[in-house]
């Protein structure tokens, strides 16, 4: 039996190690990345409570497990768009260092 | 302690490394971008161990066949050899990130212990058909809605990346 608060846990130190990724690193790509672990880290959790509840012969409750489908298909979708945006910045600016894109910054 | 906990334990320390190479790793973004795709399959393992069969399958499909793949794609074709920049400003960062780490951390640990034992699982829990059915019924205006995001960012992806004529 897997021990679920060590998921949870496990799940909390996926999203810190994202969350220091993207307040520290400066390559576009690589705080792109970053966010895909912490949404991981989020998917983990739900996976995780799903096989906490998961309701009775009869009415079995997958919810958790169709959010992580919904959040996957979310992140494919952020990924492409936010992948594009990195080229068209890398033809305007030849960089992906984002302290080179400070135009919209105060 | 019984099989599948050690196997646990083992994916979990494998995702945990993974994902610090990718953090940590200045020198070479396409590491990194494999560091992802380690952390991904043994998430997906994990999945496995918690009976979530059809969401480890399309977390191998979707994460380590597509997602990371775009981005090693988009690491080549920028031609990015090490992104070693100068030091700026990084040690507010580092600070804001150790604070929130320490803050989500916390939160977290006071869960431990207080989660009930998981209960015995249903027939079919997991499987194509409870997934499938659940996904067509009583969620169907959710993957009506997705199908629409979709679309709306291959729209924006392709209008985003396209090089200006003129």
């Amino acid at each position: 039996m897997v021990p679920l608060d060590h998921v949870i846990g496990l799940s909390a130190i996926l999203f810190t190690i994202g969350v220091i990724g993207v307040l520290t690193r400066r390559n576009l790509i690589v705080m792109l990345m970053s966010i895909e672990l912490m949404l991981n880290a989020v998917n983990l959790a739900f996976v995780g409570f799903n096989r906490l509840w998961p309701g009775e012969p009869g009415a079995i409750a997958m919810d958790g497990q169709i959010f992580v489908l919904m959040v996957i298909a979310v992140a494919a979708a952020e990924v492409a768009v936010g992948l594009g945006i990195v080229i068209s910045l890398f033809r305007n600016r030849s960089s992906v260092n984002v302290e080179d894109m400070s135009l919209l910054r105060w | 302690m019984t099989a599948q906990a050690f196997l646990f334990y083992a994916f979990a320390v494998l995702a945990v490394i993974s994902a610090l190479g990718m953090v940590m790793n200045v020198r070479n973004t396409v590491a990194g971008a494999m560091s992802l795709v380690i952390t991904m399959v043994a998430l997906a393992g994990i999945y496995v161990l918690l009976e979530a069969h059809l969401v480890a399958v399309i977390q191998i499909m979707v994460y380590g066949g597509a997602i990371v793949v775009l981005f090693l794609f988009v690491v080549m074709l920028l031609n990015l050899r090490s992104d070693d920049f100068p030091p700026r400003r990084q040690r507010l960062m580092k600070l804001a990130g150790v604070a929130i780490g320490v803050f989500a951390l916390s939160t977290t640990f006071r869960l431990f212990g207080g989660l009930p034992e998981p209960p015995l699982l249903p027939e079919g829990y997991g499987g194509y058909r409870e997934v499938g059915l659940a996904l067509y019924t009583d969620y169907l205006l959710l993957v009506e809605m997705i199908s629409l995001l979709l679309t709306a960012a291959i729209v924006g992806a392709l209008i985003l990346a396209q090089r200006r004529i003129g």
